[in-house]
């Protein structure tokens, strides 16, 4: 890929005979060129993805509650997510007196940036990743734990009572569900022996197809990580830190216009991320379900990689989107009592479980590094 | 020396570290203070992931930064701490203080300066010593195999230590206190419709009137 796009501007400079003029001004960066290139190819499809993902949200909402959504800008209203961008950047920034202005400036930025951050070593597909690196894995967790510092500096910046409940509330949530999460995961690490995210997805390659992907032998550490998800996304049903009906809108109470925006950015793109990170730890990232099926292996093996982890992320989120059409919000205590007493000590056991399994011939999962 | 890119970023993130450890003890605002130390915790995770640590600057920030600091702000933030107050009696302690920095400072240099020490001490020393690895070593793997091998009785001590104190601090907070009230869910969710409902056989004011008449 990258000898094709130096081929092309080669060829395009060539035209007018400058190339080794050019090529001496950029090849000292040329490295850093291409690596914002590729950043850029992951952050804007992801921003895409963001706004058509609230658009998504408001249409099958709409349909499961009965009702038709957003259907009047453009074409069955496509354009809403453009309009509601313009609109909120058109709108005025109110900073409230005696809050602390750099740190409420900052918040919604610490909340963006790790959620950003993470998607540098995911891998799309086979040897598609920015960062291939042997503790991705580990970097995930440590970027997706970041995140919360932004929404409880935004509750503590806002010097308002809603926002600083529900910045309580959020810290001690996103602090308890990161613990069944690791657990989750280190469960997902022993299986593969490896902390980088390709060898994981590398680990879930076998002949039965989607009957091989780690869900099958971590099938409670898979709901038990969704479950993780959901709540560290601060989405329903374990929306407390929003909470609208008892404190307004929680912790981003007092935000407006691109403030808001980004809290919104952030919580999108959070969700999105979870729903990659499920994909790959547990349901075979770009691997074809059907592989090693006869025949229908055969012809399905020729769809590209990209195209499975992008069904199955979506599939993924149609979930966290099924999840606040159907259920009611936990309530605080509940929460708490879900992830102390019935999630971690549930993961606990059974990493031991998958340990001990591990040293038994029933263990069918070949490991990468052997 | 070569003043490479990592040299720079080396200065970068420690001078980022002095300074916000600097803020951490200087700034009045207590939660101005915790998030200068999450700051500080920041640039040290850098500075590890330069020598190749990569799994130690990890789980620094994991576990300090996404989970410690945070419960340390938890409660920062909803004390209210009067500055006034915490002033008083600062010179008369300030003796004291200040025989400990000094004490903790020959420490620390005697440490830093001792040849044991990695690097050839505090006299022109390049810190050559860092060995740099291929792109697959896994640091992760090779932390894991001398914890509990070469020095796993030092890890299983500090692991029971940590044991202990979770068990005094749940049993020095967990006391049964007269009044208050929780909630029994297996009492809850083996309630049955008897338990709660009564079904009383009321006859209609219609009927009452037809019977009456």
């Amino acid at each position: 890929m990258e000898a094709q796009v130096i081929q092309f501007f080669q060829w395009f400079w060539n035209l007018f005979g400058l190339w080794d003029l050019v090529w001496s001004f950029v090849a000292p960066a040329w490295p850093l060129i291409w690596t914002l290139v590729k950043i850029i190819a992951i952050v804007a499809p992801l921003m895409i993805g963001v706004a058509y993902f609230t658009y998504a949200e408001r249409k099958i909402l709409a349909y499961m509650q009965v009702r038709v959504g957003p259907n009047r800008v453009g074409y069955y209203g496509l354009l809403q997510p453009i309009a509601d961008g313009i609109k909120l950047m058109f709108k005025e920034l109110i900073v409230p007196i005696r809050s602390n202005k750099f740190l409420f400036a900052i918040s919604p930025v610490i909340v963006l940036a790790p959620a950003l951050a993470a998607w540098s070593v995911v891998p799309f597909s086979n040897g598609m990743v920015l960062a291939n690196i042997n503790a991705g894995l580990l970097f995930i967790l440590s970027m997706t734990s970041i995140g919360v510092y932004g929404v409880i500096i935004a509750g503590w910046a806002s010097n308002s009572k809603y926002a600083f409940l529900g910045a309580m509330r959020s810290a001690a949530q996103m602090v308890s569900y990161e613990l069944p999460m690791g657990f989750a995961l280190v469960c997902v690490l022993l299986a593969a022996q490896s902390m980088n995210l390709t060898d994981i997805v590398n680990g879930q390659q076998t002949n039965a197809g989607l009957f091989g992907w780690y869900f099958v032998p971590l099938f409670p550490m898979f709901i038990v990580y969704f479950i993780a998800g959901v709540a560290e996304t601060n989405r329903a049903p374990f929306d407390v830190a929003e909470g609208e009906s008892e404190i307004v809108a929680g912790f981003h109470v007092e935000y407006s216009g691109m403030g808001f925006a980004l809290f919104f950015l952030g919580e999108y793109a959070n969700m999105i991320l979870i729903g990659g990170l499920t994909t790959l730890f547990f349901l075979g990232g770009w691997l074809n379900p059907f592989h090693g099926w006869g025949v229908i292996g055969v012809y399905t093996d020729m769809v590209p990689g990209l195209i499975w982890m992008l069904g199955k992320m979506f599939f993924i989120l149609f979930m966290f989107l099924w999840f606040r059409a159907t259920f009611p919000r936990y309530r605080y205590d509940q929460l708490m009592r879900l992830g102390w007493k019935i999630l971690i000590p549930f993961t606990l056991i059974w990493v031991v479980v998958v340990a001990a399994w591990m040293q038994t011939p029933y263990w069918v999962w070949s490991s990468v590094q052997g | 020396m070569a003043m490479n890119v990592e040299t720079l970023m080396f200065y970068l993130l420690s001078a980022m570290a002095v300074l916000a450890a600097l803020q951490v003890i200087t700034s009045r605002n207590p939660v101005h203070a915790a998030l200068f130390l999450v700051l500080t915790f920041f640039s040290m995770a850098g500075v590890w992931l330069l020598l190749e640590a990569e799994f130690l600057a990890l789980a620094l920030i994991l576990v300090y930064v996404g989970a410690v600091m945070v419960l340390f702000l938890f409660v920062v933030m909803m004390l209210d701490i009067n500055l006034e107050r915490l002033r008083v009696g600062f010179w008369k302690w300030f003796p004291f203080a200040a025989v400990l920095a000094v004490v903790l400072l020959v420490e620390m240099v005697m440490v830093l300066g001792s040849a044991k020490t990695a690097g050839t001490g505090m006299t022109g020393g390049t810190g050559a010593h860092v060995i740099t690895h291929a792109a697959n070593y896994s640091n992760t793997k090779e932390l894991g195999r001398l914890i509990y091998t070469e020095y796993v009785y030092a890890f299983e001590l500090a692991a029971v230590l940590l044991l202990v104190a979770i068990i005094a601090a749940i049993a020095l907070t967990h006391r049964h206190r007269a009044g208050t009230k929780s909630q029994v869910h297996a009492a809850q969710i083996q309630v049955k419709r008897n338990d709660r409902v009564r079904l009383v056989s009321v006859t209609s004011v219609a009927k009452a009137e037809t019977a009456k008449k």
